[in-house]
């Protein structure tokens, strides 16, 4: 085994980027471990669990890190991370002619933008988001771990300078037909989304897109918007803001239940465009419900929502019990985490284990499990028996072929006798196309819903058998 | 649906194309591209090491936006004259045995080659000890000695900057806000005081500034009147000059203002005068820093902003003043400056940054205008493109565009103004400046010149400082 390690002073590549180079740099022929990554405590301390000897760095520095079996294939391994490195330094956006600004507050001095998305890490955001409020813009603040008194600053000026904070950890927002961050390709309709939710979000934005109703905006405001402590401050300018909206005939407010006060705030707005709230809870609709419900009200009928069952059993029959089997959700979506295990629980399926990867305790340091599935692909390989329920989300930003990395891993559950049920959250504009990854998770062996309630309905039923 | 009953809060970014900056994760911005979305991709990376804490603390302080505001808007607005020159006994009230010098407050024992040079020299021009051994003695012994900083008196000096009370003070007036600041006479090139040169030829050089060229140019500039010194460099700035290593044009103009007067007040000394300020290139960078001084004065004392107002070395250390943090200096280690050598010369004998020259680099100018003058990049290294991009940069950790002070090659856009210590803490991007370089061993004088970077600990500790309360 031969080891290089190296630490570069001062250059810097966003998360994101630097796991595909550790990626594309592990699938090279003798490379038993590679981690190219922003030399962060938690990163210096994967690569000395590893086993490497890192020498002192600073989160500023690049650390490389890569084990190969030979001397020879450590250096094709190690060209590799130069040719992928450049690759991921040359990647200018259109607009990019002279050299990038390096803070928004210069990109919006010299560049007449109409918002801001910003994800760097959570404990940097905040200077970058007040840049763009504070330059009149609009922005998508997709970094989570955000102190709840910065977002509280972002939205106070925001009100004051007319612009909208979506976030912080605002996961997806459509806006003037943009999508940002996870977004599924909509089309354009009568819809206006208000959603402290994003997978929430998602979910009825691409049922009612399976049903042929488009969307006007979907609008971010961030998962702690209806707190108490942030009172609603975003879900208040942008109810009003979609109801001044022409292109928007219904109102769409997705949410887990909110506080008393921005409960109350928002139930005072006069509003004059009809509004459904999704309030995701015990006692409350589903998701899918919810979608039904904005159908009926545009006086659209409700489709049955796609679905592919399980092939037949090749797999060897579960062992017949009249013991409940135990049920383990592994989830990329919050909301859709909460849903099914809400649904789960109210069917008195008590047993079932849930775990959402996309929560901040997972995502420091790492990229989100809609982006990298390894987290995920561990905990489906530890279960060994019972059912398995997952989430699939498509839209730009997210898994360019989900179907491809989660395929054998559901194929070798299913072969142990695991039941694999996928909730399958996307449209067909999605890049990677709802039915191509349905088709190709439901021959692997799992059964496909277009509807996460409907799959989490169905894991129930199978595990009760 | 919009009713006619209530006036809702509409939001602009729901109207027209959208046209996004996109700051971090690199796959998101490519997400847009793909759907065809102008975006403007924002070359984002962390702070400076250790200072997220400090950041965020400054950052959420409701008052700075506001404070550095009027902070910057002062330096922007100041109306620099000269109106004046006279001896430093006089307009500083320095006794005999005071001396001041560039930079942070320093001592004989930590002071560096050239300044240790340059207070012999002064020593020996103001008759307080008859040979450099006797001046280093009696400056090592500290008897009858006061060393100060020339920036806690409404004072800079270029080099060792150094002021003794017989040398004669350009007096610069702020018509805007009435500060008044001052600097020394500019004594040219090669073998000089402020280089830490002490032998004779400096010495007879320093004389006749005080009994010829000082009273020369205070008769002249009663004659004209005070000279509007924004005016003169903002012309500058388009002939070419960045105020700090280049200073052809300005000099050029200011000896076109003089010269009738001198002829006038001093025929029996014009010749010799106008020779010797014709001499140099660099007789207007003293009048310029004094402009610059009382322009970053202006700024002083806004509390909560975080503007730079003061950038001086005193050949030890780098140290940085800030509006909302009073009199304090922010210092770290002064770097050496990489750059051209004169003659035999080599790094090897250069001496660490020392001036208070980085004034004009505080106010805009110098290394920040660098665009400005294309002709001097060769000279600190270099091609045009390198200076374009330096003024470039600075535009990230400056608060404000100067209205006057334009630069013809960047589209007549405005200086870079105001350097802020959160942005340099949020790019890591560092004051660019320009400096001539000393000899390290005293007596030696210029070596060379170059560009230097200030230590990013001064500007760190600021930082964490302004957010102690």
């Amino acid at each position: 085994m031969s080891d290089l390690v190296e630490v570069r002073a001062g250059v810097y590549h966003d998360s994101v980027s630097l796991m595909r180079v550790s990626q594309a740099v592990t699938a090279r022929p003798g490379v038993t471990v590679a981690v190219v990554a922003m030399a962060t405590e938690l990163n210096i301390g994967l690569a000395r669990d590893l086993g490497f000897d890192v020498p002192a760095a600073t989160p500023g520095d690049l650390l490389i890190a890569v084990r190969a079996g030979s001397p020879g294939e450590l250096e094709e391994a190690a060209a590799e991370v130069e040719r992928q490195l450049a690759a991921t330094g040359a990647a200018p956006g259109p607009a990019d002619r002279e050299t990038p600004p390096r803070t928004t507050r210069s990109a919006a001095r010299s560049w007449d933008a109409t918002l801001a998305l910003v994800s760097v890490p959570g404990e940097h955001a905040f200077a970058e988001a007040m840049d763009a409020v504070a330059a009149g813009l609009s922005v998508m603040v997709f970094s989570d771990n955000v102190p709840v008194e910065q977002e509280i600053l972002l939205k106070d000026l925001a009100r004051d300078n007319g612009v909208l904070v979506m976030g912080p950890d605002c996961g997806t927002a459509v806006v003037a037909g943009a999508g940002l961050g996870f977004a599924n390709v909509l089309r354009p309709g009568p819809v206006g989304v208000v959603a402290a939710s994003g997978t929430g979000a998602q979910q009825i934005t691409s049922l009612l897109d399976l049903a042929g109703v488009g969307v006007s905006h979907v609008l971010g405001v961030g998962g702690r918007d209806l707190s108490a402590e942030v009172g609603g401050r975003s879900t208040v300018q942008a109810l009003r803001a979609l109801d001044a909206d022409p292109a928007t005939e219904l109102i769409v407010l997705v949410s887990k239940p909110p506080a008393p006060g921005p409960a109350r705030a928002v139930r005072e707005l006069a509003l004059s465009t009809p509004v459904v709230t999704a309030l995701l809870g015990p006692g409350e609709d589903d998701l899918t419900a919810a979608a039904e419900k904005v159908l009926t009200a545009l006086g659209r009928s409700v489709p049955r929502w796609p679905s592919w069952p399980a092939p037949g059993p090749a797999a060897p029959e579960p062992e017949a019990t009249s013991e409940a089997l135990p049920l383990r959700g592994l989830y990329s979506g919050g909301t859709l985490c909460a849903e099914a295990a809400l649904i789960a629980r109210s069917a008195g399926c008590a047993a079932g284990v849930f775990t959402d990867f996309g929560d901040d305790e997972y995502t420091r340091g790492r990229a989100h499990p809609m982006i990298d599935p390894a987290l995920r692909l561990e905990a489906l390989a530890a279960v060994g028996r019972g059912v398995v329920l997952l989430d699939v989300v498509l839209g730009h930003g997210a898994d360019a072929d989900p179907a491809t990395g989660l395929g054998p891993a559901v194929a070798r559950a299913v072969t142990r006798g695991v039941r694999v049920v996928v909730a399958l959250v996307g449209t067909e504009g999605d890049p990677q196309g709802l039915r191509d990854q349905a088709a190709r998770l439901n021959a692997a062996g799992a059964a496909v819903f277009a509807s996460n309630a409907a799959a989490a309905r169905h894991a129930v039923d199978l595990c009760s058998g | 649906m919009t009713s006619p009953i209530t006036s809702p809060t509409t939001l602009s970014v729901l109207n027209g194309e959208p046209r996004v900056i996109t700051v971090g994760a690199e796959l998101l911005g490519e997400a847009l591209d793909r759907q065809a979305v102008p975006r403007r991709r924002v070359d984002w990376r962390p702070p400076l090491p250790g200072t997220a804490a400090a950041l965020a603390a400054a950052l959420t302080d409701p008052c700075r936006e506001r404070a550095n505001e009027i902070a910057v808007g002062r330096m922007l607005a100041a109306r620099p004259r000269l109106v004046g020159v006279r001896p430093a006994r006089e307009a500083l009230g320095l006794e005999p045995g005071t001396f001041f010098h560039a930079g942070p407050p320093i001592t004989w024992e930590r002071a560096s080659g050239p300044l240790r040079g340059a207070l012999i020299g002064a020593m020996l021009f103001e008759g307080l000890a008859a040979t450099p051994e006797e001046a280093g003695a009696r400056l090592a012994s500290g008897a009858g000695i006061t060393l100060d900083s020339c920036h806690h008196h409404g004072a800079v000096g270029p080099m060792a900057g150094l002021v003794s009370p017989s040398m004669w003070m350009l007096e610069v007036v702020d018509a805007e806000h009435g500060g008044t600041a001052y600097c020394s006479l500019n004594e040219g090139l090669g073998k000089v005081l402020r280089y830490g040169a002490y032998g004779p030829e400096v010495i007879d050089r320093l004389r006749w500034m005080g009994e010829v060229l000082g009273p020369v140019l205070a008769a002249t500039l009663e004659r004209t009147g005070p000279i509007d010194l924004r005016t003169l460099i903002a012309q500058a700035l388009q002939m070419g000059d960045e105020l700090h290593n280049r200073n052809r044009a300005a000099t050029s103009l200011l000896l076109r203002e003089l010269a009738p007067a001198v002829v006038e007040a001093a025929p029996g000394h014009a010749a010799e005068v106008l020779r010797f300020v014709n001499g140099n290139d660099h007789f207007f960078l003293n009048a310029g820093m004094a402009a610059a001084k009382v322009s970053a004065d202006a700024a002083r004392g806004v509390p909560g902003s975080s503007l730079v107002v003061a950038m001086a070395r005193n050949g030890t250390d780098f140290g940085i003043q800030v509006s909302g943090l009073g009199d304090r200096w922010f210092t770290g280690p002064a770097g050496v400056p990489d750059g051209l050598y004169l003659g035999g010369y080599g790094p090897g004998d250069a001496n660490p940054d020392i001036g208070d020259s980085t004034i004009t680099e505080t106010t805009g100018l110098g290394g920040f205008a660098m665009a400005a003058a294309p002709a001097i990049v060769r000279f600190v290294g270099g091609d045009v493109s390198d200076a374009v991009a330096a003024t470039t940069s600075m535009y990230e950790i400056t608060l404000a565009e100067h209205p006057a002070y334009q630069i013809p090659g960047l589209g007549f856009r405005g200086t870079p103004v105001g350097i802020d210590v959160t942005l340099v803490a949020r790019t890591g991007l560092l004051p660019v400046v320009n400096t001539g370089i000393a000899g390290r061993v005293a007596g030696t004088g210029q070596v060379g010149a170059g560009l230097v970077s200030p230590p990013a600990e001064a500007f760190t500790s600021a930082l964490q400082a302004l957010t102690d309360g």
